[in-house]
């Protein structure tokens, strides 16, 4: 089956995000005055084939731990999908 | 003694580093393509500094399963003296050979400028010929550089004495304002628990002639040619 996943990486709580702060400082100069917190991450979109949805779960899982994010500094979750018809 | 340099696409400091043990250290050193595996003959590894594979995702974060960093790991846990510059820092740390990760600078600016480096070690195969405390000035040239780990990870490299270099005033005082990155504890560079693997953000292979200003980043290459030189004699 053909599976598609959504990848969403973003800097853990604990670790400073220099990039949010700035684009956070950029949006209260817009007049965006209600801005508490901006935090900015990746997102990853891709396709695969899998026999199963858990299948598919385990090989995203395992694709985000070793490579698609750094575990000292990002947590990551993702959603799959169905892509079949 | 011979150096290995690796060139990974898009490193370009190899040449530097390549001139500084050639004609610098006069010592053997030959190019090693990223997917080379073989480093037999070779007594000191150097991850030169650059953009490998334009940086996407995290810096280093592909640079670090191409073919010769299988080797590389396999070198440097059988006691070999890596050495990763800039870019080869951050690749060590995405291969898990150095603790801690590289992130950001803090103000998100590119910097290019002289930073004062304070040698915080002078009893690793990497600063044997420098002295503790001793100040020198090296280039830096990166936009993530800011040095992170959690804080149990840091307590561990601070007690360990793994700390070689911080960022500096040039009088050696280590405060915020000689923090041109947002390193945790200022730090420049690091080594592994077992001290033969270093990495650290600035350039030394960028002040070993005094055409370019300064010869102050000789003190290490001459470290680690006079390491090997008592290894191998």
């Amino acid at each position: 089956m053909k599976f598609k996943a959504e990848i969403f990486i973003s800097l853990k709580p604990t670790v400073s995000d220099p990039q949010g702060m700035t684009i956070a400082e950029g949006l209260k100069q817009l007049g965006f005055e209600s801005i508490d917190d901006v935090r900015a991450g990746k997102f990853i979109e891709l396709s695969l084939n899998a026999k199963t949805i858990s299948e598919c779960n385990d090989v995203i899982a395992d694709m985000c731990e070793r490579l698609l994010a750094n575990p000292i500094i990002e947590n990551y979750r993702f959603e799959i999908t169905p892509a079949d018809r | 003694m011979k150096f290995g340099v690796v060139v990974f696409p898009g490193t370009w400091s190899d040449k530097d580093c390549f001139y500084v043990i050639d004609q610098v250290l006069h010592q053997p050193v030959e190019y090693i393509w990223h997917k080379d595996t073989d480093l037999t003959g070779f007594d000191c590894i150097i991850l030169p500094g650059g953009f490998s594979y334009g940086d996407y995702l995290r810096c280093g974060a592909i640079a670090r399963f191409s073919p010769v960093m299988k080797s590389v790991e396999a070198f440097a846990n059988a006691g070999g003296l890596v050495y990763g510059i800039c870019n080869g820092f951050q690749i060590l740390c995405e291969s898990g050979l150095l603790p801690g990760v590289l992130i950001r600078n803090d103000h998100l600016q590119f910097r290019c400028e002289w930073t004062s480096l304070r040698i915080e070690n002078s009893d690793s195969p990497f600063t044997s010929k420098a002295e503790a405390g001793q100040v020198i000035s090296v280039p830096i040239s990166h936009g993530e550089g800011n040095y992170f780990a959690d804080s149990a990870t840091l307590d561990e490299i601070e007690k360990n004495n793994q700390v070689i270099f911080r960022y500096s005033s040039p009088e050696g005082c280590i405060d915020r304002e000689n923090n041109p990155n947002g390193s945790l504890n200022n730090i420049a560079g690091i080594t592994n628990r077992e001290g033969n693997v270093l990495g650290m953000m600035p350039h030394p292979e960028r002040c070993c002639d005094p055409l370019l200003g300064s010869t102050d980043g000789e003190v290490i290459f001459r470290s680690i040619s006079d390491t090997l030189l008592k290894l191998t004699s």
